[in-house]
């Protein structure tokens, strides 16, 4: 389990707008076809139906601690298939500045790319109605066991391990911007700006959306325009 | 667990004051808890503050998107019809919106401006993510178990394609044995 290489989505036949089925579809999974990628590879695999795509939200969603991000691109991206690492940067950004939780505007956007409102609201569901029943539970019970030590030891441990798989998240999409218009040397400096202006100054998320988002946006439609 | 009575008058309210905050949730729905915040605990004295924060808490802690604190404060507000109230009304502005939003930039995605937008806000999502992985780190960095933990993950995690979950036990045993 070393395999730092290209994820298996990555290895699928690149620079093709419009994806062959015999080629890209995974075996018995012909239903949905792989989501094409401005930035030539496709994905390997698509959701077969709408109860696919709860059952794969419902699992990632029920394993998410401390956050859904992480376990998220470890199964859309590297167990499923059905996103490349540069389509879950670019449903990660697109979710990010639409309003409510990114993860959930993942979820809809993914299920209505493939089977419309049926398959939005089926991954919605899937992210959100067990959990929702599991958090509910758990609120009743933490007013009973707070105060245990080693319950609360261990509640510091996943949050010291949830912090690390964030990073490690940002680490392993991190290749993704090689093939950005804007080349690496910009990408690594916008990407340095928002890390100091919101982690370190803790300057309101809004404003360096708005500002340095649409500047960077600016920039990358100048350079595509070229 | 005693939650309040709330009439229809006071469930609407309550729906329709996270009906708006859904639109305003931008960055996700903890960005608005100072909002509910105000409206549950200050305004409506329909919580306490520690009822508030431990709402918030538990669903940091617990597994699903982070979200669902807003189903644990319209539970410890009013129950099941706190929890429909609260719910439905932060999800149906944002879901309607991400909807509209992904069919409007799926038919022009080879235009100039939707590729800007998304090779544009690239290095600004990678740079978001970055942020928030290291304010996480904030109760961890007085502790050497913690941040060990925190390095551990980052190596394996980036290097293989282990499942998370396996490092989320490991926290979680470590954490229980006290080294935190």
């Amino acid at each position: 389990m070393s395999d730092n290489g290209p994820s298996p989505a990555e290895r699928a036949p690149a620079c093709r707008p419009e994806p062959l089925d015999g080629l890209a579809a995974g075996g018995s999974k012909p239903p949905s076809r792989p989501l094409p990628s401005p930035q030539g590879a496709e994905a390997i695999n698509a959701p077969a139906s709408p109860r696919e795509l709860f059952v794969v939200f419902n699992r990632l969603s029920l394993q998410g601690f401390g956050g859904v991000l992480p376990i998220a691109q470890h199964h859309l991206v590297e167990r499923e298939g059905w996103l490349t690492r540069a389509q879950f940067v670019e449903l990660l950004s697109i979710g990010q500045v639409l309003p409510g939780p990114n993860v959930v505007n993942m979820a809809l956007m993914l299920g209505d790319r493939h089977f419309g409102w049926r398959g939005a609201l089926a991954a919605l569901a899937g992210i959100l109605l067990v959990p929702m029943l599991v958090v509910l539970t758990l609120a009743a019970l933490y007013a009973r066991y707070s105060g245990v030590p080693a319950v609360a030891g261990a509640l510091r441990g996943m949050g010291a391990v949830s912090a690390g798989l964030v990073l490690a998240t940002a680490v392993k999409l991190a290749p993704t911007l090689k093939t950005n218009p804007l080349g690496r040397a910009v990408c690594a400096a916008v990407a340095l700006a928002v890390f100091g202006a919101i982690g370190l100054l803790h300057w309101p998320l809004v404003w360096i959306v708005l500002g340095l988002g649409s500047a960077s946006v600016g920039y990358a439609w100048w350079r595509l325009g070229r | 667990m005693s939650h309040a009575i709330l009439g229809w008058h006071d469930l609407f309210g309550l729906f329709a004051q996270f009906l708006v905050l859904s639109l305003l949730a931008v960055g996700g729905a903890i960005a608005t808890a100072p909002d509910m915040h105000r409206y549950v605990v200050v305004e409506h004295g329909w919580l306490s503050d520690a009822q508030f924060t431990s709402s918030v808490a538990i669903a940091q802690a617990a597994p699903g998107p982070n979200l669902l604190f807003v189903a644990v404060i319209g539970w410890n507000v009013a129950g099941f019809a706190g929890v429909t109230a609260t719910m439905l009304g932060i999800l149906i502005p944002s879901t309607t919106l991400a909807i509209a939003a992904t069919r409007w930039g799926s038919q022009r995605r080879e235009s100039r401006f939707v590729r800007a937008f998304t090779s544009g806000m690239a290095p600004v999502t990678l740079g978001l993510l970055l942020a928030t992985g290291y304010v996480l780190t904030e109760p961890s960095r007085t502790s050497l178990g913690a941040m060990g933990l925190v390095v551990v993950t980052v190596l394996v995690i980036a290097r293989t394609r282990l499942s998370p979950m396996w490092l989320v036990a490991l926290g979680a045993l470590v954490g229980a044995l006290g080294w935190t």
